[in-house]
C-alpha cells in the first residue's frame, strides 16, 4: 500500500463567496508498481487531486498515508515526499529554462544535495530512459521539438529518482507519433523499474492501451476505481460524466447489436480484430 | 472563387546572434501550393513542426513570405494596404481559450473585436447576439469566462471571431487542450458555421477524428504538403499516413488490420455505421 487516501476532502476558498468543494470524500489505495489511469472532465477534480499525492495541497479534512506514514503529521518531512512523488505537469516544457538539455536535467538532483558525481549519473539515466540521445546533451532544450522538449522536462522529474510519477496530460499537443513514442517510452519505464504510474488524460485510447485500472473522478468525486475493461464497459455513464468509451468499444456494441456473437469489454484495436476474426471464422 | 490561394510559398525563420549575424536559416515551409474556395472546410494535418501552424500564420498575415505569395479573398497579403481588410476577412481561433480571453463577462468579451472595428453599438449588440447564438453559448452571455468548461471557453473564443463576420475562420488545434466532450462541442460547432453561416474552415489538428467530415485534408510534412485528397482518398493509404507520424481513426485502423488478415473490406472506412455495414454484408 504505497499511497492511501483516507476520506480526503479540500474546499477551495473556504468561508468566502467563491467557496468551492472541489474534492469530496476521496477513499483510495495505490499500490507499488501499479500503472493506473485517472480520467474525468475539465473541472472534475483530477488535478486538484493528484496535487494532494505530493502535498503541493493540504486536504481540508482527512489523511493521507504514504509507505504507511500520516503525510499530515507534524515531523513528517514533506520534503522527501516530493522527491519520491514525481508530479509531471501539464505542457511540462514550459519549465524548461536552463542552457543545454544536460544542466536542466541535472537541475532537481543537484539541489537535492547529491554529491557531483551521483547528480550526474542519476541525469544520464534519465535522459537515457527517455530516449533522448547523446548527440542533443548540449543543444539548448529550446531548439527541440515539442515532443523531445517534453521528454526532457519528464527526465528532470525522472532523475529525481521518484517511486511514484505522476502525469498530467502528458501527449497534450503532440503528434499521433510523439503521443505513441511517449506513452511508450513510460511503459517500458513501468515495466523495467517497477515505478508506480499514474495517467491523467483526456485521452481514452491512450488509457485503454497502457493501463490495468482506471480511476474516474465527476464533480469531485471518484465515482469509479475499476479494471479497465470494467470502466470502458460502462460507456453509458461515461457518457453522462462527458466522458467516452475508445471507438473500438462502440464498434463491438453496434456489432453486437446486428446480431454478432462478440465480447463487447474491447478497449483496443488489435483485441476487436482478433475478435472479429474469431467470430467470423465459426 | 478562392478564399485562399497560396502559391508557391517559401517560409524561412532566420535566427541571429547579438550581433545580428545571420546564425541558421531553418525554411518551416517550402513550396506549397494550396487552392481553398469559399464555403469550404479544408483540414490540415501535419507531425509537429511539420510547418501547418507557419501556414495558418500567413492566412491573416501574421507571418509574411519569404517567397510566393498567398491571397486572402483577392488580396494579396504582402501589401501593407490591405492588412486590416485580412485581418477582418479570416479570423484566427487558438489552442488555448484561456490565452484569448480577455473580458470578465462573455458577452463583453465577444463584443470586444467588433467594438475595435468601430461598429455602432446598437450592431455590436446585434452582432454578439447573433455569434452567441450560433455557437450555442447564449444563455451563457452574462456569465464570467471562468467558471466555464474548456470547450465553452472556445465556443466563447470562436463566437469573438465569428461577431467580425469574417468570410474564413483557421483554427490551430482548437481542441488540443480540451476533454472529450469540449471536442466534440467545438468541431460540431466549426461544422455548423461551415454549413449554415457558410464560413470558410481551415482546421488544424492532431485528432484524425475530427478531419472525417472535412470536404477535403491536406497533409504536410517537413514544409511540403504530401497528401492531398477527401478524407476517405487519404484515410484509405494507412501506411502512408502514418509515415508522416500520423494516425488514422481506429474504425479505419480496424478495418485496414482485418483486410490485411484477409477480410475483404472496402478501404477508407470513417464511420462506426460504415463499418458495420460492411461487415454485415461480407457475412452474408
Amino acid at each position: 500500500m504505497q499511497i492511501i487516501f483516507d476520506k480526503i476532502n479540500y474546499v477551495y476558498s473556504s468561508g468566502t463567496a467563491f467557496e468551492r468543494h472541489a474534492i469530496k470524500d476521496i477513499n483510495l489505495t495505490i499500490h507499488k508498481g501499479e500503472f493506473v489511469g485517472l480520467i474525468g472532465h475539465t473541472g472534475s477534480g483530477k488535478s486538484t487531486l493528484i496535487q494532494h499525492m505530493n502535498g503541493l495541497i493540504k486536504a481540508t479534512s482527512g489523511h493521507i498515508y504514504f509507505n504507511g506514514l500520516d503525510i499530515y503529521d507534524q515531523d513528517y518531512k514533506l520534503r522527501e515526499l516530493r522527491s519520491k512523488v514525481g508530479l509531471v505537469f501539464q505542457y511540462p516544457e514550459h519549465q524548461l529554462f536552463e542552457t543545454s538539455v544536460f544542466k536542466d536535467v541535472n537541475y532537481g538532483p543537484k539541489n537535492l544535495g547529491l554529491d557531483k558525481l551521483e547528480a550526474e549519473v542519476r541525469t544520464y539515466e534519465a535522459l537515457k530512459m527517455v530516449g533522448i540521445g547523446e548527440e542533443l546533451w548540449d543543444a539548448s532544450p529550446f531548439e527541440l521539438s515539442g515532443g523531445q522538449k517534453r521528454r526532457v522536462a519528464i527526465a528532470g522529474i525522472l532523475a529525481m529518482k521518484p517511486e511514484v510519477l505522476i502525469l498530467d496530460e502528458p501527449t497534450a499537443g503532440l503528434d499521433p507519433r510523439g503521443r505513441d513514442d511517449i506513452l511508450e517510452q513510460i511503459s517500458v519505464l513501468h515495466k523495467e523499474s517497477g515505478m508506480t504510474i499514474i495517467l491523467v488524460t483526456h485521452s481514452m485510447e491512450d488509457v485503454a492501451n497502457y493501463v490495468d485500472r482506471i480511476l474516474v473522478m465527476n464533480q469531485g468525486s471518484l465515482v469509479m476505481d475499476e479494471p479497465t475493461k470494467t470502466v470502458f464497459s460502462r460507456y453509458k455513464e461515461l457518457e453522462q460524466m462527458h466522458l467516452a468509451a475508445p471507438q473500438v468499444t462502440y464498434i463491438m456494441n453496434a456489432l453486437k447489436q446486428e446480431g454478432f456473437h462478440v465480447a463487447t469489454d474491447i478497449t483496443t484495436v488489435n483485441e476487436a480484430k482478433l475478435e472479429i476474426l474469431k467470430e467470423l471464422k465459426k | 472563387m478562392e478564399m485562399i490561394k497560396v502559391e508557391d510559398l517559401a517560409f524561412e525563420y532566420i535566427r541571429r546572434d547579438e550581433d545580428g549575424n545571420v546564425e541558421s536559416i531553418n525554411r518551416a515551409i517550402d513550396g506549397v501550393t494550396i487552392d481553398v474556395k469559399k464555403g469550404d472546410f479544408v483540414a490540415i494535418l501535419g507531425a509537429n513542426g511539420s510547418g501547418k501552424s507557419t501556414l495558418a500564420k500567413h492566412i491573416n498575415a501574421i507571418l509574411y513570405p519569404t517567397e510566393g505569395i498567398v491571397w486572402v479573398n483577392g488580396m494579396d497579403t504582402k501589401d501593407d494596404k490591405n492588412l486590416w481588410d485580412i485581418r477582418q476577412t479570416a479570423g484566427m481561433v487558438f489552442q488555448n481559450p484561456d490565452n484569448q480571453i480577455i473580458a470578465t463577462v462573455v458577452e463583453e468579451d465577444v463584443g470586444f473585436g467588433p467594438e475595435n472595428l468601430g461598429i455602432p453599438s446598437k450592431e455590436i449588440w446585434e452582432r454578439v447576439e447573433k455569434s452567441l447564438e450560433a455557437v450555442g453559448m447564449l444563455e451563457y452571455r452574462t456569465h464570467s469566462p471562468n467558471k466555464l468548461s474548456g470547450g465553452q471557453k472556445q465556443r466563447v473564443a470562436i463566437a469573438g471571431i465569428m461577431a467580425m463576420k469574417p468570410a474564413c475562420i483557421v483554427l490551430d488545434e482548437p481542441t488540443a487542450m480540451l476533454d472529450p466532450d469540449g471536442r466534440k462541442e467545438v468541431i460540431s460547432t466549426v461544422r455548423t458555421l461551415n454549413k449554415k453561416e457558410k464560413v470558410t474552415v481551415l482546421l488544424i489538428t492532431h485528432h484524425m477524428d475530427e478531419v472525417i467530415y472535412a470536404d477535403r485534408v491536406i497533409v504536410m510534412n517537413e514544409g511540403h504538403v504530401v497528401m492531398q485528397g477527401t478524407p476517405k482518398e487519404i484515410f484509405s493509404r494507412v501506411d502512408e499516413v502514418k509515415s508522416y507520424r500520423l494516425d488514422v481513426p481506429q474504425v479505419t485502423e480496424l478495418a485496414y488490420e482485418l483486410t490485411k488478415a484477409g477480410l475483404n473490406l472496402p478501404e477508407g472506412i470513417l464511420s462506426v455505421e460504415e463499418f458495420v455495414t460492411a461487415l454485415n454484408q461480407l457475412s452474408r
